[in-house]
């Protein structure tokens, strides 16, 4: 076929930020109501309507074009909010772009969401029917499937059972065959929302070879890189939204991806720029890690060198609440800890004073294994107020763990676990040696001279 | 490459803009759906309920009870047919069409799990609410058969023009109902404001009265109702009643019908394109 599958000229979308956050999601009528009457009143009084749509305006995706021919399968790849997701529910139409255009020649079918539309008053057999068509089968498709599904998914003898009486995993079995029966031109995966275990995923990944292999087009978002070079004919890197990447040689993409995630985690220093976080109180102007030179890291850094903390804030009142400190997350963005000037006894708390201040946090060495860490910044009053809450947007730091782990010859690579303590053992002698002091000298001198002779 | 169907999805899809090239194609290719988003509606109505489909016999049982003595009390003529029979002739389209209007305006709402993660034609949603709605009122027509067997009221010729106003009922409830379904989903206050038109509309429209009962000037105006041409063309069509409908009320609901839906069309599409993100 000559012309592309699927083919994306300049998508971009644009989303309303203040709109649709927390409690005020939804438009209310009343605001409507109320933005009309102002401009009315103004209207009427003559002066000059204000404009309306002040709203900030946030791009999740921006001029992103590919295409993608019969057979072609292309792998998307970016870090978590670079607009990956988005982009396959564009593709998906879920959602609208809010502008370009996006040509698709056949059906779309997604493993975004296996079960959606699952009622779990209706049994195994209404459900398949129900999602199958939901998904865009016929019934007529449906009938003639239906028996390769109940297969697929295991559950012949629970066909007729309500399937809230399911198990969670014949629930997932069921709804993923489902999904993975339906014969479409173009499919989507998006790994990182699949949900189930490891089994799950594996089978949804062999899904997508079986698909690719018989000729037909694929969209695959992933975070696993491996996967990615080796099933897709293209890859796709997305950076805040915009295409920095895009080609066939695969594994090109991926290392020049690397290479720059590298070079983000030596953004160890975050500074305050632009007045940001204003607060009566206190406005935290700087955060980084540093090594034992005061100077922020800039690289990987060996597991035995002392490391600190610094935050430099502006003190503007002098509040006992007023609380500074750090929350330290790993890898998979999983909280480890959280240290604040206030953890101690209230008479070893860092005195506070007026103006510009410094606030210095050792790290114990080798405690943390290798690997790369965040620290999001914590600036709250307690129990009053946040400034800066950490996993909600707060300034983030990182550095990176390498080596150093330990002075012992037998611990020379890294070990799993998320902390690599070096500890010191202790020896207490419970029971003298049962033998006697001429017969231990003997060993002694034999094991020397063993060593000796080797 | 299976050709499974292929025939029937060789054909390119445009997105432009929140506008899809294919919009009404898709809308008949998914028709199925249609018939399964209300066929999962009426099982899992009847499945969870205890009485189950004798809901659709109760709620048109009693309003009709409440109606009759309400008759009674204010000493409303009804002519030589049974009350019983007069009353339950008009509570049939209104108990359709509220429950309709109810059903189809919360209808993107209640989907809104499926609408923010699976494409598919989101007009099929309130008109599949429309649609179950339907189940409910073929039932009650059964129960309608039912009562006039047993006070052996026997419909004339006028009966063959019921299925008119059929239509003209559930187009109505299409046409109101995509438009409130999206205006609830954009704006949530509308979950109050539909059961409240709701009630009014019964107090507005000709089911415990006639349109006899309304000062010759204003029956032109109060037709305006679209309801009130088809409550009493039902209850002619039914009744073989002596008062036909008058030629305006039927004109100014088919008409009021065409508009509703022209406009409920027009919004939904707009109000569609950014469902997934404001839902």
């Amino acid at each position: 076929m000559s012309k592309p599958i699927v083919s994306v000229e300049g998508v971009g979308k644009r989303y309303h930020i203040g709109r649709s956050k927390g409690a005020q999601r939804y438009l209310a009528l009343r605001d409507v109501v109320a933005s009309a009457v102002a401009s009315g009143w103004n209207t009427v009084i003559g002066r000059r309507r204000r404009c309306v749509s002040s709203s900030p305006e946030f791009w999740a995706l921006r001029d992103v074009s590919f295409a993608l021919d019969e057979g072609g399968v292309l792998g998307i790849i970016g870090r978590n909010g670079a607009g990956k997701s988005t982009l396959l529910k564009i593709i998906a139409r879920v959602t609208d772009a809010s502008e370009g255009c996006v040509r698709l020649r056949g059906r779309v079918a997604s493993l975004l969401e296996v079960g959606t539309g699952f009622h779990p008053e209706l049994t195994g057999g209404e459900n398949i029917f129900l999602n199958g068509a939901i998904l865009g089968m016929t019934r007529r498709e449906i009938r003639r499937k239906f028996n390769d599904i109940v297969a697929f998914a295991e559950i012949d003898q629970f066909i007729d059972t309500p399937v809230k009486r399911y198990s969670t995993g014949m629930y997932m079995r069921l709804a993923f065959a489902v999904a993975a029966h339906l014969d479409s031109e173009i499919l989507i995966v998006d790994e990182t929302l699949a949900v189930g275990d490891a089994k799950f995923q594996k089978k949804c990944l062999g899904r997508m070879g079986e698909f690719a292999a018989s000729g037909r087009t694929v969209l695959f978002v992933s975070h696993n890189l491996n996967a990615v070079e080796r099933m897709c004919t293209q890859a796709l890197c997305l950076e805040s939204g915009r295409v920095r990447l895009h080609g066939r040689n695969v594994r090109a993409i991926i290392t020049e991806y690397l290479r720059t995630q590298t070079d983000d985690a030596a953004a160890s220093v975050w500074v305050n720029q632009g007045g940001a976080l204003d607060h009566p109180v206190v406005q935290p102007l700087y955060f980084a890690i540093e090594n034992e030179d005061d100077e922020p890291l800039d690289g990987p850094v060996r597991n035995d060198r002392r490391l600190f903390v610094v935050i430099r804030a502006d003190v503007r009142q002098l509040d006992p609440a007023m609380c500074l400190g750090f929350s330290l997350y790993d890898d998979d963005s999983q909280l480890l800890l959280s240290s604040l000037n206030t953890d101690v006894a209230e008479e070893h708390w860092p005195q506070l004073e007026y103006g510009l201040i410094e606030l210095r946090c050792e790290l114990p060495r080798r405690l943390l294994n290798e690997g790369l860490y965040r620290l999001e910044l914590h600036c709250s009053l307690h129990c009053r107020e946040w400034i800066t809450r950490p996993g909600y947007g707060s300034p983030s730091i990182q550095f990176e763990i390498r080596g150093g782990l330990s002075d012992s010859p037998y611990w020379v690579q890294a070990r799993d676990g998320i902390l690599a303590p070096a500890w010191r053992w202790k020896r207490r002698l419970l029971q003298p040696s049962r033998f006697s002091d001429h017969r231990r000298r003997l060993q002694h001198s034999i094991a020397s001279s063993n060593s000796l002779r080797s | 490459m299976p050709q499974v169907d292929a025939g029937s999805w060789e054909y390119e899809i445009v997105l432009q803009r929140g506008e899809s090239t294919t919009y009404w194609t898709d809308l008949w290719r998914y028709r199925e759906l249609l018939f399964f988003f209300a066929w999962r509606d009426t099982l899992i109505r009847y499945k969870q309920t205890a009485i189950g489909i004798g809901w659709a016999l109760v709620r048109p049982a009693a309003a009709m009870a409440v109606f009759v003595g309400f008759r009674k009390i204010a000493g409303l003529p009804s002519g030589q047919v049974p009350e019983v029979v007069f009353v339950f002739a008009a509570i049939v389209p209104w108990q359709f069409f509220s429950t309709a209007l109810t059903e189809a305006a919360n209808s993107l709402v209640t989907y809104s799990n499926l609408v923010s993660k699976v494409y598919f034609p989101r007009l099929l949603v309130p008109v599949a609410a429309v649609a179950t709605t339907l189940v409910d009122m073929v039932i009650t027509l059964v129960l309608l058969a039912v009562l006039m067997a047993w006070y052996r009221v026997v419909p004339g010729w006028q009966i063959i023009v019921l299925p008119l106003f059929v239509v003209l009922v559930v187009g109505f409830s299409i046409g109101a109902g995509i438009l409130l379904a999206a205006l609830t989903a954009k704006y949530r206050d509308f979950r109050y404001v539909v059961p409240f038109v709701v009630q009014c509309g019964l107090f507005l429209s000709p089911v415990a009265f006639t349109l006899s009962s309304i000062p010759e000037r204003w029956r032109t105006l109060y037709s305006l109702n679209p309801l009130v041409g088809i409550i009493e063309g039902f209850r002619w069509s039914i009744l073989s009643g002596d008062a036909p409908p008058s030629d305006a009320a039927v004109l100014l609901s088919g008409s009021i019908t065409l508009f509703s839906i022209a406009v409920g069309i027009w919004y939904f599409r707009r109000v569609e394109r950014s469902l997934a993100d404001v839902i």
